[in-house]
């Protein structure tokens, strides 16, 4: 990963990709991180494109690396934490809730 | 509202030829002791913040484990919606927001748990149902300060997570609904359906059901136009008004020369209309991805099957059950009510008892709005004051007071009631002489009546009535008045 192959292939990720995905996570990167990303991110995609060039018609999908299926637990209450120990950890606490800066958020409700 | 010359069929109906096309998302909260992924109390009302843990605030190293009894209540509430069960998998739904302290929502993404079923509406109308996935709750944000309240202008927010994980179903219609009317009886149906099957206690004054309307216009025919997504919709009532404000503001657009831009809009009920809230983003910027921390869900056949088996009959078959029984029209108003209520095995009681079914869901239907499932009053009595009413014993009107006393008393003997209040049928011959005798005192009216006035004929009646002090059955008097008429 540390050597990006950015010279023997196109670029598979724009740095305004990474730009926008970041902003959507609320990452605040500067330009040599974004560079950084950018490479790093391209490297892991020519990995994906060097798997979808093998022949992999005889593989089922795999959703999961477990052998596991239906890990379930009862519909049983179970004590959780305390509110003032909680919001004693939080930066600000009000009327027993937590007290955020306002913000319109980028996603939906 | 509509500018369509010919006299509408719906409250929806809609100006030069335009149609609507409806699709509805409505999210319900599972009736679970517990959260989706954890063990704290899935319970409304109580104090701030006293239903969290680790995995509610999404602290690190806090791993979900899936709540076998939502999943059961999921499948209950797809099978009762016809859909198929499938195997399903968990995804990240990523976005940054205050109320989902994790940075993002576990939801289903492309296999959710139930998809392809349907509902019936009257008219044999259906309406698909593309799927009904597992999702968890968000946490509930307060915007402090500004002007609105809300988010806009607003000085800070508080948070309460006690929501944030609790299991919804997401339960998503296709685009099969074409005008307000459908919209508020798919939302009545699938709230009845919920209930029945106890998947949620589906209140959606308490936001356990919360519906979000996607409303298009179009000319039949033409290919599907830009949608709009309405928030904020909280009854059904305002299910129905809101997709007739936002159509009709489409095809206003729409006719003034402009274009739909896809949006998420906010339903104002107090403004009777809609505001944009914010134009929609494409869904892959919620970057969904696999959720490592959970496993496949692939419910085995058996499971399924011993959960089909112990659905209780759904509303629509009592409702064809209760028809049968008194002859009422299934999608007639007293039906739908009856079955609502739950009181539909009790009208099948009276009829067991020998009562008079028809007249029983009349009863059922007037004085028992306040009875639950199982009213005080013995289903034996109620048959006997139908069989009272069918045998002339007692008028109609008679019979409604007798009703009233049982109701009020809790119970108590028809024939007795009727003695004390010296309620007898009259016969016919007497009934017939105090129609002669009002004959003669409303000489005016009887003629009128005999020109064919029939609003005449209320004179007539009301003083044989008078004259009787009630105890003439008025079906008898109107009879034998429409008799002497014909004469």
């Amino acid at each position: 990963m540390s050597t990006p192959s950015s010279g023997s292939s196109p670029a598979r990720i724009t740095s305004e990709v990474v730009a926008k995905v970041a902003k959507l996570s609320s990452l605040h990167l500067s330009d040599a991180e974004l560079a950084l990303m950018t490479s790093q991110l391209s490297g892991m995609l020519d990995h994906f494109a060097d798997i979808d060039k093998l022949d992999l018609s005889n593989v089922e999908p795999l959703a999961q690396p477990f052998p596991l299926k239906n890990v379930f637990r009862e519909d049983v209450v179970v004590a959780g934490l305390d509110r003032d120990e909680v919001l004693a950890a939080a930066p600000a606490a009000e009327d027993g809730r937590f007290r955020v800066p306002p913000s319109l958020g980028l996603g939906e409700q | 509202m509509s500018n369509a010359s010919s006299a509408p069929q719906h409250s929806s109906d809609l100006p030069n030829g335009w149609e609507m096309v409806v699709g509805l998302e409505v999210h319900v909260e599972l009736d679970t002791k517990t959260k989706l992924f954890s063990a704290s109390p899935n319970h409304f009302g109580d104090e701030p913040n006293t239903n969290i843990d680790p995995v509610t605030l999404g602290l690190p190293g806090a791993l979900p484990v899936l709540n076998k009894h939502a999943v059961e209540l999921a499948i209950r509430l797809g099978l009762a919606l016809n859909c198929t069960v499938q195997p399903s998998t968990f995804h990240r739904k990523n976005y940054f927001y205050q109320d989902m302290p994790k940075a993002y929502q576990i939801s289903q993404y492309d296999q959710p748990i139930n998809i392809d079923g349907y509902m019936m509406l009257p008219g044999d109308v259906r309406i698909g149902i593309e799927r009904a996935h597992l999702e968890e709750d968000t946490g509930k944000s307060t915007h402090i300060g500004g002007t609105s309240g809300r988010i806009h202008g607003s000085d800070y927010s508080l948070v309460d997570f006690n929501r944030a994980g609790v299991p919804l179903v997401e339960i998503v219609s296709r685009p099969d609904i074409r005008n307000s009317d459908q919209a508020r009886q798919y939302v009545a149906e699938l709230r009845s359906i919920l209930l029945a099957v106890g998947a949620s206690d589906a209140k959606m004054e308490e936001g356990s059901m919360r519906c979000d309307v996607n409303v298009s216009v179009r000319k039949p025919g033409a290919p599907f136009g830009t949608r709009c997504e309405i928030k904020n919709v909280n009854s059904i009532r305002a299910v129905g008004k809101a997709i007739d404000y936002e159509a009709r503001r489409q095809i206003d657009v729409l006719e003034s020369g402009g274009t739909i831009r896809q949006e998420t809009r906010h339903w104002d009920d107090g403004e009777g209309r809609t505001h944009t809230l914010r134009t929609k983003e494409d869904a892959d910027d919620y970057r969904y991805f696999l959720e490592p921390d959970l496993v496949l869900l692939d419910p085995d056949q058996e499971w399924i099957e011993s959960i089909r088996a112990s659905l209780p009959m759904l509303p629509a078959a009592r409702r064809a059950q209760l028809a049968a029984l008194t002859g009422a029209n299934k999608e007639s108003e007293s039906v739908y009510v009856i079955v609502e209520r739950g009181q539909d095995d009790y009208v099948s009681a009276v009829a067991q008892a020998g009562g008079d079914a028809a007249r029983a869901l009349v009863y059922v239907q007037q004085a028992f709005a306040e009875e639950g499932a199982t009213p005080k009053v013995a289903a034996s009595d109620i048959a006997t004051l139908t069989q009272m009413e069918r045998d002339a014993k007692v008028t109609a009107t008679q019979a409604k007071t007798i009703l009233s006393e049982m109701v009020a008393n809790g119970g108590g003997d028809p024939v007795a009631i009727a003695a004390a209040k010296g309620f007898e049928a009259l016969d016919t011959s007497a009934v017939e002489a105090m129609v002669d005798a009002a004959i003669a005192q409303q000489a005016d009216a009887w003629a009128k009546y005999c020109a064919g006035e029939e609003k005449a004929m209320g004179a007539l009646v009301g003083a044989i009535m008078k004259a009787s002090q009630g105890k003439a059955d008025g079906k008898v008097v109107t009879a034998i008045l429409q008799a002497r008429r014909a004469k």
